[in-house]
């Protein structure tokens, strides 16, 4: 019985594939050299030197945490090279300069980068092994005044601005990835749409790790000026490999007051194979910052990687501002994934919404982790978390760890959780009606998790979707 | 268009069907009653192939064709369609949605081309109508809130769409008042044609008021144990189950 449940968990990723480029990747190990020569190879101003420098000294003394409810050997941080770029990536003036190779790689991807072929209305930022290899629609976007470049493009042309917010949101000294990811990030997205603009299009970051030993520490920073409007859809991929590549990110949104940001992830790195083996550790920091009657929306989708550690959170600094998290994360054969959302209320009337589906197949265990805190000087803050698990098969795991913290008495926080387990007799039912195996639970599964999917963008939806069923395909058991 | 021969199934172990032997030609409505127990909706759920049930032995020919070597969603490609007892709920799924999926892969094992929404709308509009439903259920996901009767036209609505060769009703009046029993039943007739057929599996006698059979078959301890014509459904109304058991030579138990 059940063997239907199980053929249908295991289908290969199909963005395995390694491109072969030329790559600048600096000799594996971390020192105050590593670091400084990072910031020398992209000419950084000294001040940003200093910022890095100060972010490895800190990270020295801070301790890998062990709190996730994960489990992994250790990592060798000696053993991993910290800067890895296409080579001659350098300044280029146009798309026609990028590599024939990289571009063939987004195409494979399904990401054109080629402005004719753009999908009309999605600007993209294409990060190759840390190094941002073309953003589109950017003459677009600066008539409407959107900045939207490489982090290591904007250093040089809007130092003030990044300046002014780098490190306001997640400060170099948050936690032990996130000072790593200070030290040697390499590239990454910048984005800011002034005041009272709504971003005429969607803004998307695609992210590809291609080298081998090579970690990948890219950063993004998000401001909406006053009153503006922006929707960000990350989407990651990595070639299959044996052995472990750690990707530490960060994320820092800023939404000053009255702005609007929408920030979606679908996140399918390498997951490693059915026994475990390879696979990227996704240990990644995304906090936003909202300000008086702004709002920051995360949705996240999580098909892939061997561990995700990660916690999109919103600090709700301003009065009337409002958070929201919704998240679907599955995992399947030996994937790990403790992930959550964190909301503190500081200001008075913020508002809160977590939405959390987790899916668990195979030998997979999937932990929710979410903290509620409502400050003393927020008043009348409100708090409304769902959080529903589901299970497919019997060898995989659901945990959930809810932490609230109320200090202010005219707090209102409700909190829903379920655990469902995919039934055979769901799936006969759709397989009576003539459906196969693997429709029926990818049908199942995008049921249970459609609250979430209705937040994406329409077209990443239907990816989404797609990705879903691939991840769980085989599952069935 | 379907012949059983000498089937027997077990479920966890036990045998539940002793040897069951069947014909249903096109054009032709079954009634297959029986006590409770007596193994009808185990028949029902073996015919659509559900894998918690296990054939230990016997054949079911499909149109020329061996029916249980096929997966449950080829059978019902081929035109199999089970009404079940106690649909299922799958919440977040648009019954628009699933709808239109199951129709489309029947119509790709059909070699046609899959029907596009806006189509599909058109289609569905008509068959709503057969079971007095309106079209906001379309948007509603399957099954999930319904009442016991809208579980049930739902069923014949997707009957309906589907369009099936052998439908096969399993209970299909049970839990339903008298009006949901009528609309059941007049959607029921109104899908009928000389090319398919139909097996109702019930308790009662009442839905056989709606839906005449041309045969009816008593089913008792994993056996057809009396065949006969649709008089046969009104004899056991009025009679009970006993008397034929005791003619088959089954211990009548302590009936209520």
């Amino acid at each position: 019985m059940s063997t239907d449940i199980e053929a249908l968990v295991n289908r290969e990723y199909q963005y395995g594939f390694v491109s072969d480029i030329a790559a600048d990747t600096v000799a594996p190990g971390l020192s105050e050299d590593v670091v400084a020569l990072i910031s020398r190879k992209k000419d950084e101003p000294q001040w940003l030197l200093d910022w890095r420098l100060k972010a490895y000294r800190r990270w020295l003394t801070m301790k890998e945490p062990h709190w996730p409810n994960v489990t992994y050997p250790p990592i060798d941080y000696q053993g991993t090279s910290y800067y890895s770029a296409p080579k001659s990536v350098k300044p280029l003036q146009s798309l026609d300069e990028v590599d024939p190779e990289l571009l063939r790689t987004y195409e494979k991807l399904g990401i054109p980068l080629n402005e004719q072929k753009m999908l009309s209305g999605v600007a993209v930022d294409a990060i190759f092994d840390s190094v941002s290899v073309g953003t589109t629609m950017k003459t677009e976007l600066r008539k409407h005044g959107v900045i939207f470049c490489s982090f290591t493009e904007a250093v040089h042309e809007f130092p003030d601005l990044v300046q002014k917010y780098l490190g306001s949101v997640v400060p170099y000294s948050d936690n032990f990835f996130a000072a790593l990811n200070s030290a040697v990030f390499s590239d990454g997205s910048f984005c800011y749409v002034p005041k009272g603009v709504r971003c005429p299009m969607e803004l998307s970051t695609y992210f590809r790790i291609n080298a081998a030993e090579t970690g990948q520490f890219e950063r993004t920073l998000l401001v909406a000026d006053e009153g503006a409007y922006v929707s960000y859809l990350e989407g990651c991929t990595a070639p299959k490999r044996s052995t472990n590549q750690l990707h530490a990110a960060v994320v820092e949104l800023v939404a000053l007051d009255g702005a609007t940001i929408k920030y979606s992830t679908v996140q399918n790195w390498y997951a490693g194979d059915k026994d475990g083996v390879g696979g990227i550790y996704n240990f990644v920091t995304k906090r936003g910052k909202a300000m008086k009657g702004s709002k920051i929306s995360w949705t996240q989708v999580e098909t892939g990687s061997a561990i995700t550690w990660k916690y999109p959170s919103v600090i709700l600094q301003g009065d009337d501002s409002t958070g929201e998290f919704y998240s679907v994360a599955v995992v399947n054969n030996r994937q790990q994934a403790d992930t959550g959302t964190k909301m503190i209320h500081v200001g008075r009337n913020t508002k809160s919404t977590i939405v959390s589906k987790g899916i668990s197949a195979g030998r997979g265990q999937n932990s929710y982790r979410g903290k509620v805190h409502v400050l003393p000087k927020a008043e009348h803050a409100r708090n409304y978390t769902q959080c529903d698990s589901m299970l497919v098969g019997n060898a995989c795991g659901a945990h959930t760890f809810p932490y609230i913290e109320v200090e202010n008495k005219t707090a209102t926080l409700e909190h829903e959780a379920s655990t469902s387990k995919i039934g055979e007799d769901q799936i006969f039912y759709l397989k009576q009606r003539g459906l196969s195996a693997e429709q029926a639970v990818s049908m199942i599964v995008s049921g249970f998790c459609r609250e979430v999917f209705k937040e994406l963008p329409m077209e990443f939806a239907l990816e989404a979707q797609q990705l879903l069923g691939i991840t769980l395909e085989g599952s069935v058991g | 268009m379907l012949k059983i021969d000498n089937l027997t199934a077990s479920v966890g172990g036990t045998q539940i069907l002793n040897g069951i032997s069947l014909t249903v030609n096109a054009g032709e409505v079954h009634a297959i009653m029986g006590p409770n127990g007596s193994g009808k909706s185990t028949l029902a759920q073996v015919l659509a192939g559900h894998p918690a049930y296990e054939v230990t032995g016997g054949t079911v020919t499909f149109q020329g064709a061996d029916l249980l070597d096929m997966d449950p969603e080829v059978r019902a490609q081929h035109g199999v369609f089970l009404a079940f007892q106690y649909p299922i709920e799958i919440p977040g799924v648009t019954n628009a949605y699933f709808l239109r999926a199951a129709y489309n892969e029947i119509r790709k094992a059909k070699g046609l081309d899959e029907v596009d929404p806006m189509d599909f709308l058109d289609l569905m509009s008509d068959r709503l109508k057969l079971v007095e439903m309106d079209e906001a259920m379309l948007q509603r996901s399957v099954n999930a809130g319904f009442s016991g009767g809208e579980k049930k036209r739902n069923e014949i609505l997707q009957m309906a769409v589907l369009d099936p060769t052998l439908a096969i009703l399993d209970e299909t009046d049970s839990g339903l008042d008298i009006d949901a029993l009528r609309i059941v039943a007049h959607g029921v007739n109104a899908l009928k044609k000389p090319t398919n057929a139909t097996i109702v599996v019930t308790h009662y006698q009442r839905l056989l008021n709606h839906i005449v059979p041309d045969h009816v078959h008593v089913l008792a301890a994993g056996r057809i144990i009396k065949s006969g014509g649709k008089e046969l459904a009104l004899e056991l109304e009025a009679r009970g189950y006993d008397w034929v058991l005791e003619e088959a030579g089954l211990a009548t138990g302590a009936h209520a």
